[in-house]
């Protein structure tokens, strides 16, 4: 049963830790950043100038870079995460504790594990070999993204429970209900995509992340193959990520905090950590499916060398495209106001999951008819 | 026992005693999270088989629909730790006992006869792997995703279709429960 482990297994299990380690570095080094990004945005949108005055000590005297860093608040992340450490630590007296303690643990580690199977980059080899980056590039990936994000939600719904407080219960309730209803039209809207890719004579098969990446190189993207599909996944997914249109767990105007409402310090963090991990697995995983992950532009083939510099090249392009959709999530909960939670629950049910299936039927036929089609001319 | 061993015999205890910690708990919360532990450990235990298709729709299915449901159903009836507390009587206790062991006592015996029967390299189903009539070569059975695809339209095309009538046929009957009609009263 070994015999698909090399010899070093030590060594390989201690390179695959490395790797992990770094990915979740640079997964929590962007969540940190994409709750600055967020203040900057806001403060941009709304004519103010957002934070500007922390700085480490002796960063302030480099001249030109370091108020250049102060000005754009660089150091903030810092502070916020030693405010939300050095916090005093405070657990209402009517909670039920062990949930209460587990509700975040169980928010972050789904947030953090779907980021295993995600493809980010190429690696061309010397040899003239081509391999997917990836910490585990499985063949069933986005399966692998459903199910443990859909493990998410038990962390909100603890929360909510274990508070013992009403508004942070409705905030649970709220978010469950809300998180299986777009489930359903967010695993619907991908169908065709994987039609479309794995289509009868296509080479690529299976539902990998990398195989939907790379059969974007050089023709269209998906999204402009199907509009449809990535519109409806791209609003599941604010759904799924409790985003503004749609943060019914925690609507501030008439719930006070929802769900982390009893939730102070550290532990408060840890949610807001794992919300703003989602929206940078979330981004990305779109980027992947919609936007052609690593390659250059639709219809062009990637302008970069096959070699280190072009790996290196296209995981810089795969972050840019990463960081413009968190920038979008950003714009969209700056400019849209929230819904009213029956009508969160309408456009879930009643329009969009219908709209994901005629979506479904519609590129059926069309496949079946390119199939028909490519077997006639055979 | 190498490492895949020390995996098994850790998730094999993890699904196991999620089970037993599911009925003993009195907490529905509680109940409803040992759950989730259990179906994730035999997640895992598909894992171990490299059957990663399998795996992953346990989690997706049970573990992230189905239990999400219980949990929701659980906490907005607010059900609380009395809520088991209703006794059956000794007759009816009797009964099922006696169908609880008869089950255990023919599940042991028909794995014991089939354990018997089957050399190790033996599978209790027919391969997959024989040619089939139709256009495409015959795929080798593997734990391929497109491998389970294929099997599934082609041999077992009949189950697939029974089942999916049967789904369709419990959401009509919910939709038909649950559906308010505006002109009829309220049986209760």
């Amino acid at each position: 049963m070994m015999d698909w482990m090399p010899q070093g297994l030590w060594f390989e299990v201690c390179l695959k830790v490395f790797f992990a380690f770094m990915m979740v570095g640079a997964v929590m080094t962007m969540a940190g950043y994409s709750v600055l990004a967020e203040r900057k945005v806001s403060a941009w949108m709304q004519g103010r100038v957002g934070p500007n005055r922390t700085v480490l000590p002796f960063v302030e005297y480099i001249p030109i870079f370091g108020p250049l860093l102060k000005k754009l608040g660089m150091f903030q992340p810092l502070a916020d995460g030693l405010k939300f450490l050095f916090k005093e630590e405070i657990v209402p007296g009517h909670v039920n504790k062990f949930y209460y303690y587990l509700a975040p643990l169980i928010a972050l580690v789904p947030a953090l594990t779907t980021m295993t199977v995600l493809p980010f980059g190429q690696m061309y080899w010397n040899d003239g070999t081509v391999s997917t980056l990836a910490l585990a590039d499985l063949e069933v990936g986005i399966l692998f993204v459903f199910a443990v994000s859909s493990l998410g939600v038990y962390g909100i719904a603890l929360a909510g429970w274990s508070s013992n407080s009403k508004y942070s219960f409705l905030g649970g309730i709220r978010s469950s209900a809300q998180m299986i209803s777009y489930e359903l039209a967010m695993g619907l809207s991908l169908l065709p995509v994987f039609l479309w890719v794995c289509a009868p004579g296509s080479s690529e098969s299976g539902l990998s992340l990398s195989a939907i990446a790379n059969s974007q190189s050089g023709g269209a993207w998906l999204f402009l193959v199907q509009p449809l599909s990535a519109l409806i996944f791209l609003i599941a997914l604010f759904a799924e990520t409790n985003r503004l249109p749609f943060d019914m767990p925690e609507s501030e105007t008439d719930l006070v905090g929802g769900f982390h409402t009893e939730y102070g310090s550290f532990k408060f963090g840890i949610f807001f950590v794992a919300e703003y991990a989602h929206i940078v697995i979330g981004s990305a995983i779109f980027t992947v499916i919609f936007l052609g992950g690593w390659h250059f532009l639709p219809f062009m083939e990637d302008p970069w060398p096959a070699n280190w510099i072009g790996s290196l090249l296209g995981v810089g392009w795969f972050l840019a495209k990463t960081i413009f959709l968190i920038f979008f999530f950003i714009w969209i909960r700056w400019t849209l106001p929230r819904f009213r939670y029956d009508q969160v629950m309408h456009l879930g049910w009643s329009k969009l999951l219908p709209l994901a299936l005629v979506n479904l039927i519609v590129y059926l036929l069309i496949v079946t008819v390119i199939d028909q089609n490519a077997a006639a001319n055979l | 026992m190498n490492a895949v061993d020390l995996l098994f015999w850790l998730f094999a205890i993890l699904s196991v005693g999620g089970g037993l910690a599911m009925i003993f708990s009195r907490h529905p919360v509680s109940a409803a999270m040992f759950m989730i532990v259990s179906l994730v450990g035999v997640a895992a235990l598909f894992v171990l088989l490299e059957s990663f298709f399998l795996a992953i729709l346990q989690v997706l299915v049970y573990a992230g629909a189905v239990m999400v449901l219980f949990l929701f159903i659980i906490m907005l009836l607010d059900v609380g730790p009395e809520a088991g507390k209703r006794k059956l009587g000794h007759f009816k206790m009797g009964i099922f006992g006696v169908l609880a062991t008869v089950l255990l006592v023919g599940t042991l015996l028909t794995l014991g006869n089939s354990f018997d029967s089957l050399a190790l390299d033996q599978s209790i189903w027919p391969e997959l792997s024989e040619p089939k009539d139709g256009p495409s070569q015959s795929l080798p059975f593997s734990t391929q995703v497109s491998s389970f695809g294929y099997g599934l339209m082609t041999k077992y095309m009949l189950p697939i279709q029974i089942s999916g009538f049967m789904l369709l046929a419990a959401m009509v009957g919910v939709i038909i429960l649950s559906k308010k009609t505006p002109g009829r009263e309220d049986v209760n």
